[in-house]
């Protein structure tokens, strides 16, 4: 009697539970299914298109507007390249992606990378899109650090992960020791800079300059200003370091005529991309803003503006890798120790590092259609951020 | 009668809530009371965090070079009530702008459907791993070490591997979704407690009566449905509910790690990049992942309603 009433409890339950289990299963699945549908990949409808894949280093982020841009605009298409952009995050690699044959072309900065080069990565660089440096070290105009001389005793901040080298080579080339500064690891947010801990805070031109700019001074109680910020630019203090880059499999280049190949189209594709980003900064940041970035208008736009101004104008056309850009880049990688004593590179990366040839191709189609590859007018606009950036 | 005794001859007779007579009045009591410390608890928070905020020094309370607590700005410690209201603002001023606690909602509502699937996920190979070492010594001996050291790898070392060979899979229409790694770290996380749980628990039962299930001639699938798994679900329910946390928690990582679009764990991200200008609107999500452990806590409290029957005091696992 007790036995049997305790079976069918038993099965109750069971039932129940299973069915529990099943609705979350369902759950999972239907609100998974339906958002990574809205992501980042165009429709593989189209037949005879060649899928392209593109490892980006963060987030959809205006700091890619040119690829979005090609993407929304059709010029990846006109190429008869299928374009899928895959987003980066906190512990993706790009260039283990692209070594690890899960994307065929990466974005990624040059001293970084040189590092993985010499760790054995086969990869290269086909195409220099920023030939300007974006890293600044920023502090309050009641500090007084205008040169890297001032950064004495000061507490500096810095990212750490490679965001270091063009503030060690500064300070070296400027005879300011470590042990003269102290070193505080930054956070992604300013806060730390806001609240007085960093005096000379590390901050990118397109990012967290803006986010400054972007929070309220509790002194005057209105948005920080340009004027109440001082700013080491390392592109004038002549350490800066070259930037977002597109890479390709270098084995693949070498054996893979068709790979390389659709290097050129999709290196072409792309600067005509940012081509139209420097023409239409607004439909950029909105192009980007529509592929899921969840910046603030006002930010995104800033940072596109920003961003075109690493590009234009070019000195000697877009994508082109300046050989004593390159040759700083690569020495400061060698001479510049960091406060463990260790250096990016300890001997030259291969010349398979980097190679103008692809470029140089798709520089010639591009000036043949009538885009201009230089920018050599170009203004950039002016952008007034709101407060929190929005 | 004989054939399925209690699991534990140390049973404690019924406690005296189902006393008879008289029991619902101070059942209802006893259940407001809950509530009232449960609300009283939160309130205490927030009555704290406001009187640190009125009370602390505004650089903090630093003891040396060593800040002991935090500074009381704006910044660093918004207004509780900042932090609501930022919850009923829109996120931005685009086109796609929502209410902030919409887009928090869904984002949870999403986080909490992958970490499910890999708490289902991991709670079914914890559980078959369990009976496995209990019906095979030697599987016990092979197989628990490597459970134990399977947590000891950092789960942002795996994440992003479990997304590469996730997008290397490929069988007939199933393509792999980013969300599915997600999950398989999740039920990474969470099969560990459950598979330690469930082998406790299913050795729990006196061998005085697995003794006498042998004289009778059971079998030993029979004697695990009749007698193992009633007797562990003691053991088993804590063991979920600490792998529903680790779920959770999983997921939320494993988000921030690989960067999987639509849950909390990318939005904490994304706001904390407005820290500065938005100092309120970071801990939307944050709020967003506590609502997801609650509703995970609550899923387990609901099971253990469900399982009351065999439920004879619990163990901590």
């Amino acid at each position: 009697m007790k036995r049997s009433t305790r079976l069918i409890r038993a099965r109750v339950i069971g039932g129940v539970g299973a069915l529990a289990v099943t609705a979350l299963a369902l759950a999972g699945c239907s609100s998974g299914g339906s958002s990574s549908g809205s992501g980042d990949s165009t429709d593989a409808a189209s037949g005879d298109l060649t899928p392209v894949s593109l490892q980006l280093q963060w987030f959809s982020q205006a700091q890619f507007a040119g690829y979005y841009a090609a993407l929304d605009q059709g010029f990846y298409e006109k190429e008869g390249l299928d374009v899928t952009i895959l987003e980066g995050a906190a512990d993706i690699v790009p260039i283990d992606v692209l070594t690890g044959g899960d994307a065929d072309f990466a974005i990624s900065w040059v001293p970084k990378v040189l590092g993985s080069i010499e760790q054995g990565a086969a990869v290269t660089d086909i195409a220099q899109i920023f030939e300007r440096s974006g890293t600044t070290q920023i502090s309050m105009k009641d500090q007084n650090i205008t040169s890297v001389a001032d950064l004495k005793g000061k507490t500096v901040g810095s990212w750490g992960y490679g965001n270091e080298w063009e503030l060690f080579a500064g300070m070296a080339k400027d005879k300011v020791n470590l042990s003269d500064i102290s070193l505080v690891s930054q956070a992604f947010d300013m806060n730390g800079f806001l609240a007085g801990d960093i005096q000379a805070a590390q901050a990118m031109t397109y990012n967290e300059y803006a986010q400054v700019l972007e929070s309220v001074n509790p002194a005057t109680g209105e948005l920080f200003t340009p004027d109440e910020l001082n700013v080491i630019d390392w592109n004038t203090e002549g350490t800066a370091m070259l930037q977002d880059a597109i890479w390709a499999d270098s084995d693949r280049l070498a054996d893979d005529a068709d790979y390389a190949d659709t290097a050129v189209k999709f290196i072409k594709a792309s600067i005509e991309g940012w081509a139209y980003a420097r023409d239409n900064p607004e439909e950029a940041a909105k192009i980007v803003t529509a592929a899921g970035s969840q910046l603030g208008e006002s930010h995104q736009l800033w940072m596109t503006n920003e961003v075109n101004k690493l590009i234009w104008p070019s000195t000697s056309g877009v994508g082109t890798i300046n050989q004593d850009q390159w040759d700083q880049t690569v020495s400061i990688a060698m001479d510049t120790p960091n406060e463990t004593g260790a250096t990016v590179i300890t001997e030259e990366p291969p010349a398979s590092a980097f190679s103008n040839e692809y470029v140089e191709k798709a520089l010639a189609e591009l000036k043949d259609e009538g885009v201009d590859v230089m920018g050599s007018d170009y203004k950039p606009i002016d952008v007034t951020l709101k407060a929190g950036g929005e | 009668m004989t054939a399925a005794p209690s699991s534990s001859a140390r049973a404690k007779p019924a406690r005296p809530r189902s006393g008879p007579g008289g029991q619902n009045a101070p059942r209802g009591n006893a259940v407001l009371k809950r509530i009232a410390f449960g609300v009283g608890g939160v309130l205490l928070l927030v009555v704290l965090w406001e009187l640190y905020k009125a009370l602390g020094p505004a650089s903090g309370v630093v003891v040396g070079d060593l800040t002991i607590l935090p500074r009381t700005t704006d910044l660093a410690m918004p207004h509780v009530w900042d932090m609501i209201g930022r919850l009923f603002g829109e996120t931005g001023s685009g086109r796609n702008a929502q209410p902030v606690w919409l887009a928090v909602a869904q984002a949870a509502v999403f986080t909490l459907g992958v970490a499910a699937v890999g708490w289902v996920a991991g709670v079914a190979v914890g559980l078959l791993l369990a009976v496995l070492m209990q019906r095979f010594r030697t599987a016990e001996s092979a197989v628990l070490p490597w459970i134990i050291l399977s947590q000891t790898v950092p789960l942002i070392a795996i994440a992003p591997l479990v997304r590469r060979w996730g997008s290397q899979l490929e069988f007939g229409d199933f393509t792999w979704e980013n969300w599915m790694s997600v999950a398989v770290i999740a039920s990474y996380l969470a099969f560990f407690p459950v598979s330690i749980g469930a082998l406790r628990g299913l050795n729990s039962p006196d061998a005085i009566h697995v003794e006498l299930f042998r004289s009778y001639g059971v079998g030993w699938w029979k004697t695990l449905f009749t007698l193992r798994l009633p007797a562990s679900v003691p053991y088993l329910l804590p063991a979920l509910r600490l792998a529903a946390a680790n779920a959770v928690i999983g997921t939320v990582v494993a988000e921030v790690s690989i960067g999987l679009r639509g849950g909390i764990g990318r939005m904490i991200i994304e706001y904390a990049q407005q820290a500065s200008g938005d100092p309120a609107k970071t801990w939307a999500p944050i709020f967003g992942a506590i609502a997801v452990g609650l509703v995970a806590a609550g899923f387990i409290a609901l099971l253990g309603v469900l399982l009351r029957r065999y439920r004879r005091g619990e163990v901590p696992a």
